[in-house]
C-alpha cells in the first residue's frame, strides 16, 4: 500500500507574530517499491514535509496516510512509523552508544526485539551498508570517518527493516568518491530489501541518476511532480526558481540558446555523450 | 517540539529607555531596586507604583510582554499574600470566620510583600526588555572593568556570557534534530518511570554533549586564528558615552529614591 498526503499544509507557530507557512497543500502519492526523489532549495519545505512522512511532524492540516495508518492518529502512528524508517541529513545528530553494533541495535531494542534477533538484523545491516562487523561492530562509533558514520547511521534505521526508507540530504557534506558510494548502497539497498526509498536531494545530478519520479519544491509548495525526463525538460524554470539542473542540463540549455538543435531529455552524461557522438557522425 | 521557546526578552524599539547607557541602565536597576527596598511604609508605595507605571509607558514595551515577565510569579505571589494574610496575628481582628482570622496587620503586610515583588520583577524586566544582551554584556564588562586591577578578569567573562547566550537557540535546535533522529528510531521519552525516563534522555544527551565539546573547539580556533587573545588592547565596535538623557535619568532615580526616604519619614500615617 502507498503513502498516500492529502492537502497537507504545516505551520511553525500558527496564529502568532511569527507564524511562518513552511508547507502548503501538497498532495502526492508513493507507491510502493519507488525510487521517489524530491528537490528544493534550501528553506523550501523538504525537510518539514518529509518528517511528517513518520508522524515526528503534525499537520496544521490535512492528512497523511502510510499503508492505511493514519499519521495523526495516536494509535496508528505507532504502527505507522514502524514502517518508515528515516534517515537524518547528520549522523552526528544520532550515534551515542559506546559501539557501532550497540548503537546499531538502539532501533531494533526499542522494536521490543530480543538482545540475539535485534544483534543478527544488526549485523546484517552493517554488511549491507559496506560496514564489515569483523572490522567495526567493536569500534566506537565516534572514531569512524564522516561517510562511515554515514552508514553507521543508515544501517540503524536498516536493520529496523522499514518499508520506506526516507533519506534526508544522504549524501551532503561528502566527496564525489563518498556520494558515488552511499548511492550505490542505497541502490542495493533498495534492491534487496525491495522498500520504497524517498530520497531529499539538492544535488540534481544525483537525482537525476537515481530516481523514477522527482517531485519538485519550492517556498512550500509542490511546483511539479514526474519523471526526471519530464522535470529536467523544464531546465529553465528550474534555474530561475534557484535551483541547479543537473550540469548537463544547463550545458544543453546553454547550448539550445546558442541555436544548437538539443533534446529536451538530454540530462545526463551519458545521453549527451550519446547525442554528441551522433551529431559528430553527421558531420 | 523545543521549538516554540522563546529565550532572551529582548523587545526591539527605539524608546527613551532603549536610548539610554546600558552601563547607567543596569546601575538605575540597582538604585530601583534599593529604592523599592527603602519603602517602610504601605502609604509610601503609590509613588513607586507610579514610576515604574511611568517608565513602562515610557520604554513603549507592550504590557502584555510585561505580563509574561510576571507570569512565573502567578503560583509564588498568591502564596505570599495566603501566608501573609492568615499567619501573622497581630494588630487589630478585622475578619472572623470558623477557624480564619484575619489581623490588620497581616492584611497590611500581605499586600505590601505582592506589590513589592510586583514592582521589582516589572521593574527590573524592563532592563532585559529594552536592552539587547550583547549590550547587557557590554555594560557589564564597562562596569567590572575597575576589578581588573585586583586580576578580575572582566572582559573573559563578558566574553563567556556572550557566547553562552549566542549558543542557546543553538543548543535547542540541535536538541529538537537529536530527539527526532531517535524517535524515528523508536526512541521513547514518555512512558516508564523516572529512571527508565532518565536513561531514555542518554541518546540525546550524548550526542548533544559530543557535538557541543567540537563547537567549542572549533570556535576557539577560530577565535584564535582571529588573533583573539583577550581583552588586552582590544577596542570595541559600540562606544558608549554618558550623554544628556544619562544624566537626567540619574537625576530622576535620585528624586525618587529621595521621595522614598522624605515620605518614610515625614508623610502623615494613614492607618
Amino acid at each position: 500500500m502507498p503513502i498516500i498526503v492529502e492537502k497537507l499544509t504545516h505551520k511553525y507557530m500558527p496564529n502568532t507574530d511569527n507564524e511562518f507557512v513552511a508547507v502548503q497543500d501538497i498532495s502526492l502519492t508513493i507507491d510502493d517499491g519507488e525510487f521517489f526523489g524530491i528537490i528544493g532549495h534550501t528553506g523550501s519545505g523538504k525537510s518539514t514535509f518529509i518528517q511528517h512522512l513518520n508522524g515526528l511532524m503534525q499537520p496544521t492540516s490535512g492528512s497523511v496516510t502510510v499503508d492505511g495508518f493514519d499519521m495523526s492518529d495516536k494509535k496508528q502512528r505507532v504502527r505507522g512509523r514502524a514502517l518508515v524508517g528515516m534517515v537524518f541529513q547528520y549522523p552526528d545528530y544520532q550515534l551515542f552508544d559506546s559501539t557501532v553494533l550497540d548503537d546499531v541495535s538502539f532501533g531494533p531494542k526499542n522494536m521490543g526485539l530480543d538482545a540475539e534477533e535485534a544483534r543478527q538484523r544488526s549485523l546484517e545491516a552493517m554488511r549491507m551498508v559496506g560496514l564489515e562487523p569483523e572490522h567495526f561492530a567493536e569500534k566506537s562509533p565516534f572514531e569512524l570517518s564522516g561517510g562511515e558514520k554515514r552508514r553507521a547511521a543508515l544501517a540503524g534505521i536498516i536493520a529496523m527493516r522499514p518499508k520506506y526508507l526516507v533519506l534526508d540530504e544522504p549524501m551532503a557534506g561528502l566527496d564525489p568518491s563518498g556520494r558515488r558510494e552511499i548511492l550505490a548502497t542505497i541502490d542495493s539497498l533498495r534492491e534487496e530489501l525491495k522498500c520504497t526509498v524517498i530520497m531529499v536531494s539538492h544535488s540534481m545530478e544525483d537525482v537525476a541518476r537515481a530516481a523514477g519520479r522527482i517531485a519538485v519544491m519550492n517556498d512550500g509548495r509542490l511546483y511539479a511532480v514526474g519523471t526526471p525526463d519530464e522535470i529536467f525538460s523544464k531546465t529553465k524554470e528550474l534555474i530561475s526558481m534557484g535551483l541547479d539542473a543537473p550540469q548537463t542540463a544547463r550545458l544543453a540549455q546553454e547550448l539550445r540558446e546558442r541555436g544548437f538543435d538539443v533534446p529536451q531529455d538530454i540530462y545526463t552524461n551519458e545521453r549527451f555523450v550519446k547525442w554528441l557522438r551522433g551529431r559528430v557522425k553527421h558531420a | 517540539m523545543l521549538k516554540d521557546i522563546t529565550l532572551g526578552q529582548y523587545v526591539p524599539g527605539d524608546s527613551t529607555l532603549h536610548r539610554l547607557d546600558p552601563r547607567v541602565k543596569i546601575l538605575l536597576m540597582i538604585a530601583y531596586i534599593v529604592a523599592v527596598f527603602l519603602v517602610k511604609r504601605i502609604e509610601v508605595f503609590p509613588i513607586v507604583i507610579i514610576f515604574t507605571v511611568a517608565v513602562t509607558l515610557l520604554s513603549r514595551v507592550r504590557l502584555s510582554y510585561l505580563a509574561k515577565a510576571l507570569k512565573p510569579m502567578k503560583l509564588l505571589l498568591p502564596l505570599m499574600f495566603l501566608m501573609n494574610l492568615f499567619f501573622i496575628k497581630t494588630g487589630e481582628l478585622i475578619f472572623k470566620w470558623w477557624i480564619i482570622e484575619v489581623y490588620k496587620d497581616g492584611l497590611i503586610n500581605a499586600v505590601f510583600i505582592v506589590l513589592r515583588l510586583a514592582t521589582l520583577v516589572a521593574g527590573t524586566s524592563l532592563l532585559t526588555l529594552t536592552t539587547t544582551p550583547i549590550a547587557l554584556t557590554d555594560g557589564i564588562e564597562k562596569l567590572l572593568s575597575p576589578l581588573k586591577i585586583i586580576k578580575f578578569p572582566a572582559h573573559e567573562l563578558a566574553m563567556m556570557m556572550t557566547i553562552a547566550l549566542r549558543f542557546i537557540p543553538t543548543l535547542v535546535e540541535e536538541a529538537d534534530k537529536i530527539m527526532k533522529a531517535q524517535l524515528a528510531r523508536g526512541a521513547d521519552f514518555e512512558s516508564g518511570n523516572v529512571i527508565k525516563r532518565a536513561k531514555a534522555m542518554i541518546p540525546i544527551l550524548i550526542p548533544l554533549f559530543v557535538n557541543s565539546f567540537r563547537r567549542a573547539d572549533e570556535l576557539a580556533m577560530a577565535m584564535e586564528s582571529r588573533c583573539y587573545h583577550g581583552g588586552e588592547g582590544r577596542t570595541k565596535m559600540r562606544v558608549y558615552s554618558f550623554k544628556t538623557i544619562d544624566l537626567i535619568a540619574v537625576i530622576v532615580m535620585a528624586l525618587l529614591i529621595a521621595a522614598v526616604v522624605l515620605l518614610n519619614k515625614y508623610m502623615p500615617a494613614v492607618w
